[in-house]
């Protein structure tokens, strides 16, 4: 089902472009405030591209606003890694680091769909996301091979986003060997292994180690959300359904 | 980290190929390399450049403003230093 593929990637730049929006006043420093609205607002605009593509396979008159506003956290597709809570700064560099380096693979291969408007997003977001990979990449550098407490932070946020990093590649029926095979989509097993070479080198340098022995978890292609999706979906949908149709 | 322990740092761009470098304000950021990613979110959102140089503000000696008359005033009378004796073809841009 290609809207439901378009639905999943665009699910996933939405929550987490609400995710990272957080940081906003809260960063470290005025810099990073920018830095991660900045990142925050390339996901909103691969999102917003990607939920108007899906609301048009559907078929069924949602537009992008009906997709982002009107669902419910079970009909919302992206994987659980975007959903996490921020935790502290170190936290959300870890998860940077392993979403980008995984959508950085992801849209490089998306350049060559058969869809076009799929092929355009990625053509376009691919250069968005080698700039976050890169952003990810200096911090993890820096806080893992920094002081005793920044270490000590970077391990834990690694820890705490590992178990959902199998998600990433796991296909599960979306998209589905169906539309790999008509050159629509890109099956995410492929993507394990350039992953695990750009993450793995970046840890090597930073003086850290993949975590080991965690527990995979995942279910969020099909619906299946942990409980902090409702609260980031209720925050970032009460005005429009309070107030529908409302504009700048 | 705090602001105190990252240092302030100069920043200039360019705007496009053929013009040079110039001041656009000033960032803070732990190292060099931060310092340029931080200057291409602040100053190049809007597509304003295609060129960044970031140089540590400490190294940069300043003229005092106790010297400002001893080192411009003497300039301001001397009008044949001035290339106002030939005219400047319409097609020269950026002099």
């Amino acid at each position: 089902m290609k809207d439901q593929y378009a639905l999943a990637l665009g699910d996933d730049a939405l929550v987490l472009a609400q995710r990272l929006g957080e940081w906003v006043a809260r960063a470290p420093e005025l810099e990073e405030d920018v830095a991660l609205a900045n990142i925050a607002l390339d996901l909103l605009g691969q999102a917003r591209t990607l939920l108007t593509h899906a609301g048009e396979l559907e078929g069924a008159g949602r537009d992008e606003d009906a997709l982002a506003y009107w669902r419910d956290d079970r009909d919302f597709r992206n994987v659980l890694l975007v959903e996490l809570p921020n935790g502290d700064f170190a936290q959300t560099m870890a998860r940077q680091l392993v979403f980008a380096a995984y959508q950085y693979e992801l849209y490089d291969r998306l350049r060559a769909s058969t869809d076009a408007t799929l092929a355009a997003v990625a053509g376009k977001a691919v250069k968005e996301v080698h700039y976050h990979r890169d952003h990810a990449t200096q911090w993890v550098l820096r806080l893992g091979d920094g002081t005793d407490e920044s270490r000590r932070r970077m391990v834990a946020g690694l820890d705490t986003v590992w178990p959902y990093v199998d998600e990433l590649f796991d296909d599960g029926g979306n998209p589905g060997p169906a539309l790999v095979a008509e050159g629509v989509a890109v099956d995410p097993a492929t993507l394990r292994e350039p992953w695990t070479a750009y993450v793995g080198t970046v840890l090597a340098e930073a003086g850290l180690e993949p975590p080991a022995g965690a527990a995979p978890r995942g279910g969020g292609r099909r619906g299946l959300h942990t409980e902090h999706l409702g609260y980031l979906l209720a925050e970032m949908q009460h005005l429009h359904r309070t107030h529908p149709g409302a504009t700048w | 980290m705090t602001s105190a322990e990252w240092p302030l740092w100069e920043v200039f761009v360019r705007a496009r190929r053929g013009l040079s470098h110039l001041h656009v304000g000033s960032l803070h950021a732990p190292d060099a390399a931060m310092a340029v990613r931080n200057a291409r979110d602040v100053y190049t959102r809007r597509g304003e450049g295609v060129s960044i140089w970031v140089v540590p503000s400490d190294q940069i000696t300043a003229s005092s403003p106790d010297e400002k008359d001893a080192f411009f005033d003497p300039a301001g009378d001397k009008v044949y230093r001035h290339p106002t004796f030939y005219e400047v073809p319409a097609e020269a841009k950026h002099l």
